[in-house]
């Protein structure tokens, strides 16, 4: 089975059919396969999440899976997030007005963690969002400002 | 279980391809994919029988693949190069996490990390598999690492192979010949070794109930979250109706070439109420049973004072949660 192996993955609600090599790595697979380059590729070992993606809803490193690995599966990427062209979800408008992003790199990684995050701890304390942030490097902002952007959302998802 | 806090060290620097202009293209056919780990055969198994066959039909050339947070980054470098992965996240049944009656606890090796750490039976029956979880790596390398990734890959920094010794557990090993139980203290060999045999399987963890009046513990010093410790210590106690130490268990994590034990420290507690002049000459005496090899970040002379100060900690944790 070094071979190509004929994958069905759904991505943000479109199911894409592919045949790949085994060796691809699902990250990969987003970017150059489906051309969705909002996931972002940087330590590629596992250590900096800016390629973060929702696998059935759980955050993981999506460079630490290989894309025949997610056959059958639903995948989420920050392509899915904003509710129509042209507009913000809440959590997106949140880092936007709270400055939670300068260069952006690690940006789609960290909303896809803690898009996730929120739906699990709806009421996070600022020590929890610290560590859920955790596995996300930004060399930018010294992360207060991202912190702050994922309390204000939590706020204005919780209607405050 | 997670990706190196610091790169594995790599032979030559990595050559990058050439830019290209940029592009979105919807279909990449024609071209080559960009790939990083070397080519492998894949197989991915729908039964623990169908894995095994395999795992002894392809010897040391083959790998499981279990959350593949710590083998995948290894590929990435190229530092693993298996011929053959045996991807084990399609085989049913390899992850059940089952609590018995009497407090006992079985974990299957492909339970992923963060369902251990959040499962309320867990919590209850052995609850310093949680307190321990939550310091391994990231939520998102919990949400894919297994237990039995983890300790097989047998990291002697990573924190649940000192939990395993901690908690007495006992393994299950599987191979097509057949199957046989051991004492975790029997499984960690060295760093990355353990004693698997090349046609076996870590299938199951098996923990020991905790006695009434017993408390655990597990505290670390790391640089930042998510860091390997620079000393991690495991630690469980157990109390007489009296109140006074009827048995105890310490282990400790990047503490040596394999999770180590401190029996001596522990036997020294036995009998004593665990008051700060015992807890105390255990700390002086783990100091001596570890064995720290040091690091960029910390000298082996400082992580054996911290060897003492942790363990004196979780000791005391341990204690106040057993009264």
């Amino acid at each position: 089975m070094s071979g190509r192996v004929a994958i069905a993955v759904t991505v943000n609600g479109t199911t894409h059919r592919r045949e790949v090599e085994p060796r691809l790595l699902l990250s990969d697979f987003l970017r150059h396969e489906l051309g969705l380059t909002g996931t972002h590729v940087g330590c590629e070992h596992g250590v900096c999440g800016a390629c973060t993606i929702r696998l059935d809803g759980a955050p993981v490193r999506s460079c630490l899976i290989f894309a025949v690995q997610a056959d059958g599966r639903a995948i989420a990427t920050v392509e899915g997030l904003a509710p129509a062209p042209g507009r913000l979800s809440v959590l997106q408008q949140a880092f936007q007005d709270a400055h939670g992003l300068q260069c952006g790199y690690c940006t789609p990684g960290i909303l896809m963690t803690i898009s996730a995050f929120l739906e699990d701890n709806p009421e996070p304390t600022e020590e929890e969002v610290r560590h859920a942030l955790s596995g996300t490097l930004c060399r930018c902002t010294g992360y207060q400002h991202i912190v702050d952007a994922v309390l204000l959302a939590a706020r204005r998802l919780q209607g405050g | 279980m997670r990706a190196a806090a610091a790169a594995p060290p790599r032979a030559e620097a990595p050559r990058r391809a050439p830019r290209r202009p940029h592009r979105l293209r919807q279909s990449a056919a024609h071209e080559e994919p960009r790939v990083k780990p070397a080519p492998f055969a894949w197989h991915a198994p729908d039964s623990v029988e169908a894995a095994l066959a395999l795992k002894a039909a392809h010897g040391e050339e083959a790998r499981f693949l279990a959350g593949g947070q710590s083998l995948v980054p290894a590929m990435n470098f190229r530092v693993a190069q298996p011929a053959v992965l045996l991807d084990l996240n399609r085989v049913p049944g390899l992850d059940a996490i089952e609590a018995a009656a009497d407090g006992s606890l079985r974990i299957g090796a492909m339970a992923r990390a963060a369902r251990l750490e959040h499962d309320a039976a867990a919590r209850r029956s052995h609850p310093i598999l949680a307190e321990a979880l939550h310091e391994v790596a990231h939520p998102q390398i919990r949400n894919r690492g297994t237990l039995g990734g983890n300790l097989s890959h047998a990291d002697p920094a990573s924190e649940m192979p000192a939990v395993m010794l901690a908690l007495d557990a006992r393994f299950l090993l599987r191979s097509a010949r057949g199957q046989r139980e051991l004492p975790a203290a029997d499984f960690f060999l060295g760093p990355l070794t353990t004693a698997l045999g090349p046609d076996e399987m870590l299938a199951e963890m098996r923990l020991p109930p905790l006695p009434p009046r017993s408390g655990s513990a597990f505290l670390e010093v790391a640089r930042r979250r998510g860091d390997y410790a620079m000393m991690g210590v495991a630690a469980v106690v157990t109390l007489d109706a009296e109140g006074r130490c009827a048995a105890a268990r310490i282990a400790c994590c990047s503490a040596g070439p394999t999770p180590m034990a401190a029996p001596r420290a522990a036997a020294s507690l036995l009998g004593t109420r665990l008051g700060e002049a015992e807890i105390a000459a255990a700390a002086a005496l783990l100091r001596e049973e570890v064995d720290p090899m040091g690091s960029v970040h910390a000298s082996p002379d400082y992580q054996r004072h911290l060897a003492g100060v942790v363990a004196a900690r979780a000791l005391r944790l341990a204690k106040a949660r057993a009264a």
